[in-house]
């Protein structure tokens, strides 16, 4: 060491320190360094597969093969679409009333379980139940409860002299719009009430006591205690609960898919169906690529949500 | 080429007597004489992959596997089968002809060696050495061989034939001792099936073969068209717009339901004894007698030709399995003499007997199959090859064929008039539109 030290100090002109040196000792680069392998991962499996889809959606690429550049034909010939816009309306009004029943029913259950139940804990797992069934077996068995011939509704009703003939669940457009969304809803709202379980249990009892103490009445304690403090997790829970059902395929496509007459075509099954089965790659790229503003909007205002309540940086609130 | 030794004669031995079907040494002598005999030389070392449509009756499938076995034991050429949803093979297959990697073989639907035609290997001399030797190929197997081009691009395998099927009780108690044969007498047929209480129906929903079978028919039957002969969009006629009122007068004596119907309600719903008459391959009528609490529907059924309409002559929709070799193969003589392999005659009527009707033939000779008249219910199937028209009907059977029948936009035209949605015009307009964008 002593000798190294000696020949260097010993030259007159001091080392060339390279750039590649400095970066690599860098105290200030050490993050991006630290950063790299999580952002080639993102971009190798995120970006470049959303930018690919962006692009593929101005060219008339087909299956197995490459198109070329045609500007914005795709979305011009959408715009004409009536089947498209439906597919926009159903998509809307699947999410739409879809969450909006998910986040009652999930909240109420979230608050019922957070009393002190018997048995709580096994209820809790419970209603868990079709969460964690695949999206593929509970549509089969919907499939069934919906089947125009062996519904098991339609056979119970019967037997109880209520209807005279089959409910036609998949056949009738409205019948088979709110037959897919109650699907939904019966494997969405575990999600919701679970993860709302979790944001009330963080909410301290003193405040309940303190309230009670107040004279609050059980309406008051929900809307100035508990409605405020889950304010947050609502926020999460229902960008996500949105995500997921605006991006719902299975469900659509074991039931229905997308019939009758696309009346349950949502956005991401007639994607698949023009690019993947009809092998129109660029076009079903196009429909893709219109959902992003759908969900950039949708994930922009629960992030305004939340930014809104400043105490969650630690300051007081407004 | 791999001569056998006594080895290899032991091991296929055992083999043949386990899949139960080729034990004897009379066949292996056949089999073994064919591979010395034939055009196709296999290469040294040659092995094979093929990509096929899954089954939908067991035993052809088992017929199948046991028919690569043979032929790996006569050429000693090997043969892995991958299966896939029939609807699917086409997207790998057209990504293997991209890349140029892949199955050697795919045995897929209508149009796929089209989508693609340059990276089919040409196989003439197969079909030729298999038309002359077996009474000629039907017409419509010559469109799907060789598309406009002069080349053999496939194989035009087989027809998976779709038909009627009917109860006999219901329909001779509504008056009607045989099937309908013209659109007039089908309509008179639907209504007094539902009047005595046993109605009917066909898949209006996404189902891609039952549905598209049956609007095609009915669009084809009136006189109308998807393309003419140079593929221009013709759909919006006055043809078309009979074919309409004609599918909603029909649809009015449905069961109720239909619109809604994928590929396999009718199926249960038919054994289940709701539905007494609809449209399907032979399966409803092979798992009935399968099935032993169902064999009184068994009994009870029969299958008829499609009823004739205002044009006066058939114009039936069945599903072609065609297959192809692709020219990435490093083993085109081995793909060559497989192909021509399971089309001779000794090989292809085991295979013909085994699927029990669900496959038909396209080459003349096999219409003396005994398949086709040991049960009198399945001979209907075997006349499916000759009276089926091609995808696209008068146009070509290519890409943009096959994009307008995966894109069901025949299909939901129909279902739109017939459920109310559109009016015959509203609907036309609509589907011209589309047509008009996948043909441009």
């Amino acid at each position: 060491m002593a000798d190294i030290a000696l020949k260097s100090s010993g030259k007159s002109v001091p080392r060339e320190v390279g750039a590649w040196e400095r970066l690599k000792t860098n105290h200030n680069w050490l993050s991006a360094w630290f950063m790299l392998p999580a952002a080639a991962f993102l971009v190798l499996f995120l970006a470049y597969p959303l930018g690919l889809g962006v692009w593929l959606s101005f060219t008339d690429a087909k299956i197995g093969r490459s198109g070329v550049f045609i500007g914005s034909e795709n979305y011009e010939w959408l715009w004409d679409d009536s089947i498209f816009w439906l597919s926009v309306f159903n998509t809307l009004l699947y999410t739409i009333v879809a969450s909006a029943i998910k986040f009652a029913v999930g909240l109420y259950l979230a608050l019922l379980l957070n009393e002190n139940l018997p048995f709580k804990a096994i209820l809790r797992a419970v209603v868990l139940i079709p969460f964690i069934v695949p999206t593929v077996l509970s549509a089969i068995a919907f499939w069934w409860i919906y089947d125009s011939q062996f519904s098991i509704v339609s056979w119970t009703l019967r037997h109880l002299g209520l209807i005279s003939s089959n409910i036609d669940f998949l056949g009738d457009v409205w019948n088979a719009r709110w037959a897919v969304i109650f699907a939904n809803i019966w494997r969405g709202v575990p999600f919701v009430a679970i993860t709302l379980l979790a944001g009330l249990q963080t909410v301290s009892p003193s405040l309940y006591e303190a309230a009670t103490i107040d004279g609050a009445s059980n309406w008051q304690r929900f809307r100035y205690i508990t409605y405020p403090l889950l304010t947050p997790i609502i926020a999460v829970v229902m960008t996500f609960s949105v995500l997921f059902t605006f991006t719902d395929f299975q469900l659509i496509w074991v039931l229905t898919r997308g019939g009758p007459v696309n009346a349950t075509q949502l956005m991401a099954t007639l994607s698949y169906q023009r690019a993947i089965i009809a092998g129109q790659l660029g076009e079903g790229a196009a429909i893709s690529t219109a959902m992003i503003p759908f969900l950039l909007a949708a994930i922009l205002i629960s992030w305004f949500g939340l930014q809104r309540r400043k105490w969650q940086q630690g300051e007081s609130n407004d | 080429m791999t001569y056998f030794t006594r080895r290899t004669l032991v091991k296929g031995g055992t083999a043949a007597a386990a899949a139960g079907a080729l034990a004897g040494p009379a066949l292996l002598d056949w089999t073994k004489a064919w591979a010395q005999a034939a055009p196709w030389k296999p290469e040294k070392g040659a092995q094979l992959s093929i990509l096929r449509w899954k089954y939908f009756v067991q035993s052809e499938d088992d017929a199948f596997v046991a028919l690569m076995d043979s032929f790996t034991k006569a050429t000693g050429v090997k043969v892995t089968i991958a299966r896939e949803s029939y609807e699917d093979v086409q997207p790998k297959a057209s990504v293997a002809a991209n890349t140029g990697a892949g199955p050697d073989l795919f045995w897929g639907l209508y149009s796929l060696p089209h989508l693609f035609p340059q990276k089919c290997l040409d196989v003439t001399d197969v079909a030729d050495y298999l038309g002359k030797k077996y009474g000629g190929w039907v017409p419509t197997a010559v469109t799907y061989g060789k598309g406009t081009g002069s080349k053999w691009i496939a194989i035009p395998v087989c027809y998976a034939g779709n038909l009627l099927n009917y109860r006999l009780e219901a329909s001779k108690k509504a008056g009607f001792s045989k099937f309908p044969t013209t659109t007039d007498e089908l309509l008179a047929y639907a209504k007094a099936m539902k009047a005595q209480g046993t109605p009917g129906g066909m898949a209006l929903g996404h189902a891609s073969g039952d549905g598209n079978a049956w609007v095609y028919w009915c669009l084809w039957a009136f006189g109308g068209n998807v393309v003419d002969k140079s593929d221009k969009v013709i759909i919006s006629s006055p043809e078309t717009e009979k074919a309409l009122n004609y599918a909603k007068a029909l649809y009015e004596n449905y069961i109720p339901g239909t619109a809604s119907w994928n590929d396999s309600f009718n199926n249960k719903a038919f054994l289940g004894g709701e539905v007494h008459w609809t449209n399907n391959g032979i399966s409803i009528y092979v798992a009935a007698q399968n099935d032993a609490t169902k064999k009184q529907i068994a009994e009870d059924m029969d299958h008829a030709l499609w009823p004739v309409g205002p044009v006066g002559h058939p114009t039936e929709f069945h599903l072609m399995f065609p297959l192809i070799a692709m020219t990435y193969t490093k083993y085109p003589q081995a793909s060559k003499a497989l192909m021509a392999y399971m089309l001779e005659a000794d090989q292809f009527n085991k295979w013909l007997t085994a699927s029990k009707g669900y496959l038909t033939h396209c080459l003349n000779a096999y219409d003396t199959n005994p398949v086709w008249t040991a049960d009198k219910k399945t001979t209907p199937f075997r006349d499916v090859a000759k009276r089926t028209l091609t995808a696209g009907g008068l146009g070509s059977v290519g890409e943009k064929a096959a994009s307008a029948i995966a894109d069901f936009v025949v299909l939901d035209m129909f279902a739109a008039v017939c459920t109310g949605r559109e009016d015959a015009k509203g609907a036309i307009k609509i589907a011209d539109r589309q047509l008009r964008r996948i043909y441009r």
